[in-house]
């Protein structure tokens, strides 16, 4: 089944064609790396997966009905995105970690908070952590932690692993991977070919804002 | 106020050989500032005149209905000078319109309610100024940190809303942080009353004869409506004022348009 269809999607920010034509439908289990030279559009993309954005032209269907048919915080929390320079908010970890839970009026579940930083390998004392005093990689696997928090049904993730090392790396493609065969939809943006290839059951290619390729890996 | 404290107009006349010091001193240093202070010394005579004539005829004219008339042509006014402060906020003039006229009305409603003073032009026109130009600055101020922060702050805005969270709950911080600088001038100067300043109005009402221990109780007066009116505007202006930061599918609405 088709979760996100693209059908001729542009969008265009009034000077300039960022995306422009893109046709492809994401199914549901899939897991498409994407990939393509900086500036492309891949982030763009993303941004319109998650309705952080509209198309300017073309149609959009979630689960086969206009995006639009659907309330805009409903979709976000089922179709989680994690930004390419993660942002923390706050002071603490912690307050990043309860955010989800304050959004749904729920109160913070600790054993999963707890399951999902060994997941990644850390331990709950960073909850207590200054943001300031955190490394790069740190930030972007609490920024990980915070948009899994609620499992979503589609998984966003813009070259998340670009600032980890080799170790942090494959944690992240573990925890990336499990949450896989649990069912989430993974699209992933990387510049590593090889990661590219790696997991995936599908590689999209995208340049000068548009589709150059999509190679089915079987 | 008495016939002793009126200041005679060729006492004013002798006066203005103050302004020549200011000419005397521009002249001397070269500051080239002639022209603009003998412009504005005629400007403010002018307008001055202009403004006492006005409110004589005002102040006799003791129509409600005309007073009310005089306080919205005055909101009107504050609300469009706020508003330019915030040209990213597409409805800045009706949602200025209507945190000032809410504060305003909320604040004399309990004065003449506690009898302090009347619905008479004389009481109500230079109260009425007073708190709708200090809710004009503050709205101002909060638009422009307002405005400053939805351009600065979109990756902190756009990361809660791709957590699924409501507009509101995104700009929580922004919108708090407005209000606080639209308050923080009011609190402030209240802070330093009669330590760094003696205000204009009280020092008026000392020069034309009131007891201090008389004028300070109206000082008192003022700072409680300016502290409660501001507090209402800038609080209701920005409320009202963030949605404007997000179109209908609650997203951001893009860099170039703001
Ligand atoms: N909001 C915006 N306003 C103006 N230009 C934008 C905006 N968002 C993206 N762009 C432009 O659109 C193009 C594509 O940007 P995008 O971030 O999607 O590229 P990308 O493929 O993710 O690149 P990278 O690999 O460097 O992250 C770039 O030229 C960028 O400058
Ligand atoms: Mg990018």
């Amino acid at each position: 089944m088709s979760l996100l269809e693209f059908t001729n999607v542009s969008f265009n920010n009034r000077e300039e064609d960022i995306l422009k034509g893109i046709s492809v439908s994401i199914n549901s289990g899939d897991f498409m790396s994407i990939m393509g030279p900086s500036g492309s559009g891949k982030s763009t993309f993303l941004r319109l997966c998650c309705h952080l954005i509209s198309p300017t032209d073309g149609t959009l269907l979630f689960h086969g009905q206009p995006i639009d048919n659907f309330e805009p915080t409903d979709l976000r929390k089922k179709i989680a995105y994690c930004f390419q320079t993660p942002y923390l908010f706050g002071d603490r970890v912690r307050d990043n970690i309860e955010f989800p839970y304050i959004i749904r009026n729920l109160p913070v579940d600790d054993a999963r908070v707890k399951a999902l930083f060994s997941s990644f390998q850390m331990t709950t004392d960073y909850l207590e952590k200054e943001i300031k005093n955190l490394s790069g990689g740190e930030k972007q696997r609490i920024a990980l932690i915070r948009s899994l928090l609620f499992t979503p049904e589609i998984l966003l993730l813009d070259e998340v692993t670009s600032a980890l090392d080799v170790a942090n790396t494959a944690i992240v493609e573990h925890v990336v991977t499990s949450l896989h065969n649990e069912g989430t939809t993974i699209l992933w943006i990387t510049h590593n070919p090889e990661q590219g290839k790696r997991h995936a059951n599908k590689v999209l290619t995208i340049k000068n804002g548009e589709i150059q390729a999509l190679e089915t890996i079987l | 106020m008495n016939g002793s404290t009126t200041i005679h107009v060729t006492s004013l006349m002798i006066a203005s050989s103050l302004v020549f010091v200011t000419l005397f001193f521009s002249y001397w240093q070269k500051l080239k500032l002639e022209k603009e202070t003998i412009i504005s010394v005629v400007r403010a005579v002018i307008q001055l005149v202009a403004v006492g004539y006005v409110l004589n005829f005002v102040f006799g004219y003791k129509n409600p209905a005309f007073t009310t008339l005089l306080l919205l042509f005055m909101t009107f006014n504050a609300s469009y000078n706020a508003a330019k402060r915030g040209k990213a906020i597409k409805r800045g003039l009706l949602i200025s319109f209507l945190s000032i006229a809410v504060g305003t009305l909320v604040t004399l409603f309990i004065l003449i309610l506690t009898g302090i003073i009347k619905y008479e032009p004389n009481q109500m026109i230079p109260i009425g100024g007073m708190i709708i130009s200090n809710s004009m600055v503050a709205l101002g101020l909060c638009y422009k940190q307002m405005t400053a922060d939805f351009k600065n702050k979109r990756d902190e805005i756009e990361t809660k809303l791709a957590l699924g969270a409501d507009i509101l709950l995104s700009s929580k911080k922004i919108i708090r942080d407005a209000i606080k600088t639209g308050m923080l001038p009011t609190i402030d100067s209240a802070k330093t009353l009669g330590i760094v300043s003696l205000p204009g109005m009280m020092t008026g009402l000392i020069l034309a004869g009131i007891p201090p221990i008389e004028a300070i109780k109206y000082q008192i007066m003022v700072t409680f409506m300016l502290l409660s009116t501001t507090a209402i505007s800038s609080f209701i202006s920005c409320y009202l004022a963030y949605h404007e930061f997000f179109n209908s599918r609650k997203q951001l609405v893009d860099r170039s348009e703001n």
